[in-house]
């Protein structure tokens, strides 16, 4: 066992008993601690609880080396992931809070006085936490297969049995207070290599603040120029503009519909609470996602710069690649490229012959098989996107033991979110279906019990997943922001600032926001889904499947205002519960009442 | 206070708030409060929209040639900018708010 291996099981080790410590010391009994922790987490560590939720295995791994790749165009996830926030501190969070139930579906049936409109919700509660949670697992197998050795399976399995200790005991509650340890653990993972390498390349200990003011970025762009890329900063080469506008739309308006996230601000103390939590949540993602366009940009500079200096030494032939060993012009061996070769990720052949290892534009192999250069291209350098964070200890030459906390900040940003997921996906199961349309005289024990084997029947439908993935589950991420914009989103924004707004309006929205969606999604996806030689529709005037929620979103909003219109108005009591929600304290609603 | 939300069907039985209020609650005073809570949203959801859709997306090219630091601005604001006025935003709005449930009485 390698120093690193060593230090992997110790610091994973002690994370784990930390969470399954929480989580028994944070169980719950009664339905109300379950599903909102009993409405008594404060502010902060409920930012801290809901960035954790947020930011899942793909933020954590993945984000940095797609920037990296898409360069302006990154801003997409950097300004989609983080926007939402603002639309659920001023649009969402507030009045949901007010309004003090439990889940999505709960305030949907109630303010559009409809067990339609609550199933319809919670069915798009369901499919989309589902589409979402697949992944996860998948990120939990995969961190322990890279980092600690084990097979992915055992790994989804292992990851399975840890959410399930403290989601089954906990409910809400329990999860909550994992996922602040949990953000804990990631954001210094996240930041301490960051820091190094940002200190390596710029002498400047603040990522954000080299990021804008050192000539990294300036001799980045030269650079890029020289080996017959665009700069780095020039916008809409990887995407269109009208796409890049419609993308960023839908994954903020989709951020601020997803039910995980929302329902995380059902669980504070008060409406003050509820606003300041977002704001909290913001600033504890922000800091994440500054730092996330620095190691992007640090790291491509740094590839570069490593290839452009370094010699061949060495080539070991092997069966699916051949390792190439640098070294740098002082004759010291590049020891990270040779140990990221072996795993796959990244790729060297040396096409011309001329002892160096050239990165230029295009792909350097045919497909991913690394014996078969493509000779249409001068590129010698393949690499998969994850390396850009993976591989950022070893480069800036950091102790094993921040190796070993990078491997467990990936499985906390993983188990984080899987579990966030699940809890939301098994209460609109449990809580929505169960209680209030099927059964609502069940006892407080029922409803524990329905919750309780809901979050397990969840677990297990996660794990499958992340054991079979189904092919097109990384085409699919895309369906739940989208479905989220298109459905939930403008039901629950028309539910409070428009008192006109009627079940007809609103059952007639979702459905046409939800099918218009999932249509063209699966169109648009199709090769990917049904195995169609190529996508049957492959735009959108221009939005791509990431983007079509917008659209979802926009047919939503108009075909509720017009149809609210044209049939009867809510009845008397609901516009006193829309008048209730947009005041903070009590019931003062009515006049006269006191 | 966790359990002090009442249930928003309030017909006749609303109180108002354990007898802090200085003037009783009327149809008048929660329009004026809800106008001003929805004057506050629009201007900062249009500096919202400003720093990330006009300064990042649809003024890319044109903001490229400013420079800010030793970047192009538009790349500032779509890497790095937009996302610290966000958060600003929200404290902003968790401030004002704090002062205007004050002066409405509504503060919990």
């Amino acid at each position: 066992m390698t120093q690193v291996q060593l230090w992997t099981y110790i610091v994973v080790g002690i994370t784990f008993a930390l969470y399954i410590w929480i989580g028994y010391a944070n169980r719950v009994r009664d339905t109300k601690g379950f599903y909102v922790a009993g409405q008594g987490v404060p502010p902060i560590a409920n930012g801290a609880a809901t960035a954790a939720d947020w930011m899942s295995a793909a933020s954590f791994i993945s984000m940095a080396g797609l920037i990296s790749t898409m360069g302006y165009d990154g801003a997409i996830y950097l300004l989609g992931w983080t926007g939402g926030y603002v639309l659920l501190a001023l649009l969402l969070a507030p009045y949901l809070r007010k309004f003090g139930k439990y889940t999505v579906p709960d305030f949907v049936g109630d303010r559009y006085y409809s067990q339609a409109a609550r199933l319809i919700a919670a069915i798009a509660t369901i499919i989309i936490s589902l589409t979402y949670v697949a992944g996860q697992m998948r990120g939990v197998g995969i961190v322990f297969s890279r980092f600690v050795g084990l097979p992915i399976e055992l790994g989804v399995v292992l990851g399975m049995a840890i959410v399930a200790f403290f989601a089954l005991l906990g409910g809400m509650k329990g999860i909550t207070w994992t996922q602040v340890a949990q953000y804990a653990v990631l954001i210094v993972a996240y930041l301490i290599p960051a820091i190094a390498i940002g200190m390596l390349l710029t002498g400047n200990p603040i990522p954000q603040l080299s990021f804008t003011f050192s000539d990294i970025i300036p001799r980045l762009n030269a650079v890029q120029i020289d080996l017959g890329f665009t700069e780095y900063t020039q916008p809409f080469q990887s995407k269109t503009q009208i796409d890049v506008l419609a993308v960023t739309i839908a994954l903020m308006v989709g951020t601020a519909g997803l039910p995980h996230v929302i329902t995380r601000f059902y669980t504070v103390p008060s409406v003050r609470a509820a606003r300041y939590s977002a704001g909290w949540a913001l600033l504890f993602i922000a800091l994440l996602y500054t730092t996330a366009p620095a190691i992007a940009a640090f790291a491509r500079y740094n590839l570069i710069d490593t290839l452009q200096d370094a010699t061949i030494a060495n080539v070991t032939p092997g069966d699916k690649q051949d390792i190439v060993e640098l070294q740098y012009s002082d004759g010291r061996p590049v020891t990270w490229a040779t140990s990221w070769q072996k795993t796959g990720l990244l790729a060297f052949y040396d096409k011309n012959g001329d002892g160096k290892i050239e990165l230029r534009p295009g792909a350097a192999f045919v497909g991913k098989n690394f014996k078969e250069p493509n000779p249409d291209t001068a590129n010698e350098v393949y690499f998969d996107n994850d390396i850009i964070v993976l591989a950022n200890p070893e480069i800036a030459q950091l102790a094993p033991i921040i190796i070993a906390l990078v491997a467990a900040g990936g499985l906390a940003a993983a188990l984080s979110t899987a579990s966030g997921l699940l809890l939301a996906m098994s209460s609109a199961a449990s809580h929505d279906v169960y209680y209030r349309i099927m059964r609502p005289n069940a006892t407080e024990r029922q409803r524990m019990i329905a919750g309780r084997s809901m979050i397990l029947v969840a677990i297990l439908m996660a794990g499958y997943f992340g054991i079979n993935p189904p092919g097109f589950v990384g085409q699919v991420v895309a369906m739940a922001f989208g479905l989220a914009a298109a459905s939930n989103f403008p039901a629950i924004l028309l539910g409070i600032f428009d008192k006109r707004a009627n079940s007809a309006g609103a059952i007639s929205g979702m459905l046409v926001g939800l099918i218009f969606t999932l249509t063209m999604i699966l169109l648009m996806k199709s090769n990917a889904i049904f195995g169609t030689p190529a996508p049957i529709v492959k735009d959108f005037f221009g939005i791509s499947a990431e983007g079509i929620g917008t659209i979802g979103m926009l047919l939503n909003f108009a075909v509720a205002f017009i149809v609210s219109r044209v049939t009867a108005p809510p009845p008397q009591e609901i516009q006193d519960l829309v008048e209730s929600v947009r005041v903070p304290r009590g019931a003062q609603v009515v006049e006269g009442a006191h | 206070m966790a359990k002090s939300t009442n249930p928003p069907k309030s017909g006749g039985k609303g109180g108002k708030g354990g007898g802090k209020s200085k003037q009783p609650w009327s149809q008048e005073k929660a329009n004026a409060y809800w106008r001003r809570n929805l004057t506050i949203i629009g201007i900062l959801l249009a500096i919202w929209f400003v720093v990330s859709y006009l300064f990042a997306i649809l003024f890319a090219n044109i903001l490229y040639g400013v420079p800010f630091g030793q970047i192009p601005a538009s790349f500032w604001f779509a890497q790095q900018g937009a996302i610290i006025v966000f958060v600003l935003l929200i404290f902003v709005y968790c401030w004002i708010m704090d002062r205007v449930d004050k002066e409405f009485d509504v503060n919990e």
